[in-house]
């Protein structure tokens, strides 16, 4: 049985790490030896890499550099955004009763599980009017209604997965409300809060159809959206795409492994309900 | 346990969700609602005017329109193929991860990867892979093969790609219902003698079935919205063949400006997707219920 189990991890290490080489290969591998069969380049070249660290943003390496920076602008402001609003609703969710309180957290939920095309036209128009079109704001703005109900549910139920008698304490030591809520249940809640903010990141980051519909330019458009468009034209060189998509790939992948751990306890809860 | 009701938690859970509400129903109240109004007028440019009352005649189009069958086929064969293979493969890996091995963090990690490498990267990748003159698949497998070149084939290369990075997060779903059952039971089942086989059928899954239930749903409503895997990696082609519900409706708001229709296509996903939510919270309540 063990033996059996540590060749499926030894399966399970090749099926997931095959496709990653191949992609920091392709980077690699200079344009001839990409498109003559050979598995591993006998003259490795970091070209692409310097291509898109250094060149001019009329090319498509200097546009992956400046999509890479939005992209990161756009994600962190929209996390910041998204968790601290999410921190502050999720709380009400958790341990206060008012009216309707079922029917909003529905609301929000319904927001999250629609699907964006369902509202990408009149957004379009919308931020057309407000001059937002093609600006990291516009994004920001955007992404933060996906993203905040999102926040939201998971923090909600990592408060209840707290015990409630610490903050009756606190407001017995003459604690207001809010006060417990900032100096108490916060600090206990950081596993969740860096869980969500992580989840929120990923979320924002990986953003696709939006992103294509208001963005045109390097003043805002997104990674993602970058790559897919070198991706389609029929005569772009992989190994560059390949490039971006490993540059990418680095912060979810960086920040993914770093809090590995608050992933299963993060998922608990939308489990649980 | 139920919070108490004191005077005052009104006002206070006003200015807590006061914020969260102004950034998302500030946001998506006025679209949600200018789309459902758009399906019912027959709007065909994206300039602001008047355009004529079509009533229903958008959603009777969706029926009446003969390439509208086959892309409801091909996302209901993404939908239930894809999803069910990330349950199985994704069951297989949170077990393993789930079981007494040495280097646990290492293989945990290993399966995040494939859930943080983003979408539009792994589209991408599998394209490059799945190439038919210069992909590594074919020189692998000493075929050649064009993965991306007929349709129903590409459909299923799609799903092999998109199978490959969202199982990780069913295991990772998995693994958190998986830990929440005590080593306890198992072993006793085993002392009674059952065989690992029956100890995962008759104690493992039935006590997973929420995990499981949760896990299915939330899939089949990302599965049925898909886009960007399929727009970067066949761009809904060859012939159509991998054309989804979203990406039908994208083509057809914004390629061919019929963006009555679209909206119209659109609100279909809703509908669709509404009737899965409201699965999902059915199940969360008796997930409640039955304090798992």
């Amino acid at each position: 049985m063990r033996k059996f189990q540590y060749a499926m991890c030894g399966l399970l290490a090749i099926v997931v790490l095959a496709p990653f080489s191949w992609l920091v290969i392709s980077s690699l591998s200079p344009a001839d030896e990409l498109n003559n069969g050979s598995l591993l380049p006998t003259h490795p070249t970091f070209s692409r890499y310097q291509d898109i660290f250094t060149s001019g943003t009329d090319g498509i390496a200097g546009t992956f550099r400046v999509s890479m920076l939005n992209s990161l602008v756009v994600a962190s402001a929209t996390t910041l955004i998204s968790l601290v609003v999410g921190c502050l609703g999720g709380y009400a969710f958790a341990r206060l009763r008012f009216r309707f309180r079922r029917t909003t957290l529905f609301a929000f939920l319904a927001i999250y599980m629609l699907p964006p095309i369902a509202l990408v036209i009149p957004l379009y128009l919308a931020l057309a009017n407000l001059h937002l079109l093609d600006t990291q704001l516009g994004l920001i703005v955007t992404y933060c209604s996906i993203v905040t109900p999102f926040c939201l549910w998971t923090m909600s139920n990592f408060y209840l997965s707290l015990p409630p008698e610490l903050e009756d304490a606190a407001r017995v030591d003459g604690c207001s409300r809010l006060g417990a809520l900032v100096r108490i249940v916060l600090p206990l809640a950081r596993p969740g809060i860096v869980a969500t903010a992580m989840f929120g990141f990923l979320l924002a980051w990986d953003e696709f159809l939006y992103s294509l519909i208001f963005t045109s330019t390097t003043n805002s458009k997104t990674i993602p959206v970058a790559i897919a468009e070198f991706t389609g034209k029929f005569s772009s060189d992989f190994g560059l795409v390949a490039a971006g998509g490993v540059l990418a790939a680095l912060p979810p992948v960086l920040l993914a492994l770093l809090f590995q751990r608050y992933i299963v306890n993060g998922l608990t809860g939308a489990v649980k309900g | 346990m139920k919070p108490v009701r004191v005077r005052g938690e009104g006002r206070f859970a006003l200015f807590l969700l006061l914020p969260a509400a102004t950034v998302v129903f500030g946001v998506v109240l006025y679209p949600v609602l200018r789309t459902l109004l758009m399906s019912f007028y027959k709007v065909d440019s994206a300039m602001p005017g008047s355009y004529p009352f079509a009533g229903l005649s958008n959603y009777a189009k969706v029926f009446s329109d003969p390439s509208f069958y086959p892309v409801l086929g091909h996302t209901a064969y993404f939908t239930v193929v894809s999803t069910a293979a990330e349950l199985v493969l994704g069951m297989g890996v949170a077990l393993l991860l789930n079981a007494p091995l040495r280097f646990k963090w290492l293989w945990r990690s290993l399966v995040v990867l494939p859930w943080a490498l983003p979408t539009i990267v792994n589209g991408a990748l599998w394209r490059w892979i799945d190439n038919g003159q210069y992909g590594v698949l074919n020189q692998l497998l000493g075929t050649e093969i064009q993965w991306l070149g007929s349709p129903f084939l590409a459909l299923n290369m799609v799903i092999v790609a998109d199978v490959w990075k969202n199982t990780s997060i069913v295991a990772f779903f998995l693994l958190a219902g998986l830990q929440t059952i005590p080593n306890e039971l198992r072993e006793a089942a085993v002392v009674d003698g059952a065989s690992t086989w029956r100890t995962f059928w008759q104690v493992v899954v039935p006590l997973l079935k929420p995990s499981i239930a949760v896990v299915l749903v939330l899939r089949t409503i990302e599965a049925f919205k898909v886009f960007d895997i399929v727009y970067v990696m066949t761009g809904g082609g060859p012939a159509s063949g991998t054309q989804t519900v979203a990406f039908y409706t994208y083509l057809q708001a914004f390629s061919n400006q019929l963006f009555g229709y679209g909206a119209a296509l659109a609100y279909l996903i809703v509908i669709a997707v509404g009737a899965l939510a409201m699965f999902y919270l059915r199940v969360l309540r008796q997930n409640q219920m039955a304090g798992v």
